[in-house]
């Protein structure tokens, strides 16, 4: 029985069950696209949502264990509306909200029993396509500004190697939408609107950017081409 | 998890999807006042308060409307106060009595309602809704014992019973869900009186609107604490309609409009 384990082997034992516990759920893809920013999850679930909305102009997404990343988003729109109530609408901003994300999962990773086996996305659509925001958080706090677009889960490398080669910025959200049904598939047919999750942050709302894209509009984008 | 900046709870103490609640245990000196202190018992200056509001169901929903007026005292405080806010996308809030208090508690009652979506992830019931409300006027209660009084109205399209709905409350916030439509405020009586005599089932939209730009004109004719339409500058009462499609306030330029031709009419002996 041995008395004595470095903290490299430590923080690798962590990682490492940490990355196995989200690589064993499905992966989602987010894009930043002319008319808004576009998250698509493989999730058969009408309920239990992966993305949700934090607030006007934020979304937040999670993959890996469900009642983990659910007490970080109810955690991250409790800290939005404080601010927003407390100061002004505006003054809620997705960077500062990574941060947080990021100190808490960054404090569990070394400090708790067991790591959260979470990836999570904190969105912001911007005035213009440039002023997109995605910011990636890992399970052990490190914080990922992404451009363009990001891919959360398991099988992220897999997925970022086909989406490079075909996401441009010029995608509206329906071009977003089927890119996303197509790179989630591990096959060549893109997935039914019955296993996809998808919300889109619309630019051009003045309040409340944050809807919910399913059923038949899904099923008619899905069909388009 | 006590080293996280975000707000975390031990189960027993979680807030829930309520925002009042999550406020008291993070920053309830960000709460509205709930006490004057000092024991006071009236305040020693001009509270500003504003005056009169309508909500009137029609055939699709209900009609909201209030004037611009604020007073201090004999004192016009505000010539563009507006009194008629959007609760959510599906229905609104009508303040009268101390418009400080009045002011944040739609304010907090917007994030209140907004909170509950998004940690719920559905939306309250109407009736839900006009609960939460009663709450926070009962928090009041102590500040409408030393004067400052809020009465709001609320209104709203019930989706699950496919009509609108009309709540009335008091200084106690007790509740009262209104058949037609109510009237508050310093010349709530005119106005009410105005609509009893007009109202009839089944109304459209349009006849809803004029109706209720014509109980605030006969309230302010009758109250000076009430503004009617200001021609001059160009004030306007404001006028949401809320139905299926949810809250949309009507434009000024419409309003302005309908003000024209009610003048006008009475000028030629027809109504007022």
């Amino acid at each position: 029985m041995p008395f004595y384990v470095s903290p490299e082997q430590v923080m690798k034992d962590r990682a490492d069950y940490a990355r196995k516990g989200i690589a064993r759920g499905r992966s989602l893809v987010a894009f930043s696209a002319t008319d808004g920013i576009v998250v698509v999850a493989e999730n058969p679930s009408r309920t239990l949502y992966k993305i949700s909305e934090i607030y006007d102009r934020i979304a937040f997404a999670g993959v890996g264990k469900y009642n983990e990343f659910e007490m970080l988003r109810i955690a991250g729109v409790r800290q939005a509306d404080i601010k927003g109530y407390s100061f002004a609408r505006e003054d809620v901003n997705a960077r500062a909200l990574a941060n947080a994300y990021a100190q808490t999962l960054g404090q569990v990773f070394t400090h708790e029993m067991k790591p959260y086996e979470v990836e999570i996305l904190v969105a912001q659509v911007g005035a213009t396509q440039e002023d997109d925001e995605l910011f990636h958080i890992l399970y052990d706090g490190t914080v990922v500004d992404e451009q363009g677009f990001t891919v959360l889960g398991g099988e992220a490398e897999r997925i970022i190697e086909v989406t490079r080669d075909r996401y441009t910025a010029d995608l509206d959200h329906g071009g977003a939408v089927r890119l996303g049904a197509a790179v989630l598939s591990t096959d060549d047919t893109p997935l039914p609107a019955a296993s996809l999750e998808v919300a889109f942050l619309d630019r051009s709302r003045t309040r409340r950017a944050f809807g919910r894209i399913r059923g038949d509009e899904l099923t008619a984008i899905l069909e388009a081409s | 998890m006590n080293e996280s900046p975000l707000p975390f709870f031990a189960s027993g103490d979680d807030p829930g999807a309520s925002f009042v609640d999550l406020l008291r245990r993070v920053a309830p000196d960000h709460l509205p006042a709930s006490d004057l202190g000092g024991g006071t018992r009236s305040t020693p200056f001009e509270v500003t308060h504003g005056t009169t509001i309508v909500a009137i169901r029609y055939a699709d929903g209900v009609v909201m409307a209030g004037d611009r007026r604020a007073t201090a005292g004999s004192t016009i405080a505000n010539r563009r106060m507006e009194k008629v806010f959007p609760a959510d996308d599906y229905s609104g809030v009508a303040i009268a009595g101390a418009a400080g208090p009045a002011v944040d508690m739609v304010r907090l009652f917007q994030v209140q309602l907004e909170h509950y979506e998004k940690i719920e992830g559905e939306l309250l019931s109407l009736e839900g809704k006009a609960n939460q409300l009663a709450g926070l006027i009962r928090a009041n209660l102590p500040m409408a014992m030393q004067g400052m009084v809020v009465v709001p109205l609320f209104a709203g399209y019930d989706e699950r019973r496919g009509h609108g709905r009309v709540f009335s409350y008091d200084a106690l916030g007790g509740r009262y869900e209104e058949a037609d439509f109510q009237a508050t405020g310093s010349g709530g009586v005119h106005a009410r009186n105005w609509i009893k005599a007009q109202w009839s089932e089944g109304m459209t939209r349009d006849d809803a609107v004029d109706l209720a730009l014509r109980a605030l004109f006969a309230a302010a004719d009758e109250d000076s604490a009430t503004g009617g339409p200001d021609l001059i500058r160009g004030i306007y009462p404001v006028v949401a309609v809320i139905d299926r499609d949810g809250y949309v306030a009507v434009p000024d330029a419409d309003i302005a409009a309908r003000a024209n031709v009610l003048i006008g009419g009475r000028e030629e002996g027809a109504g007022l």
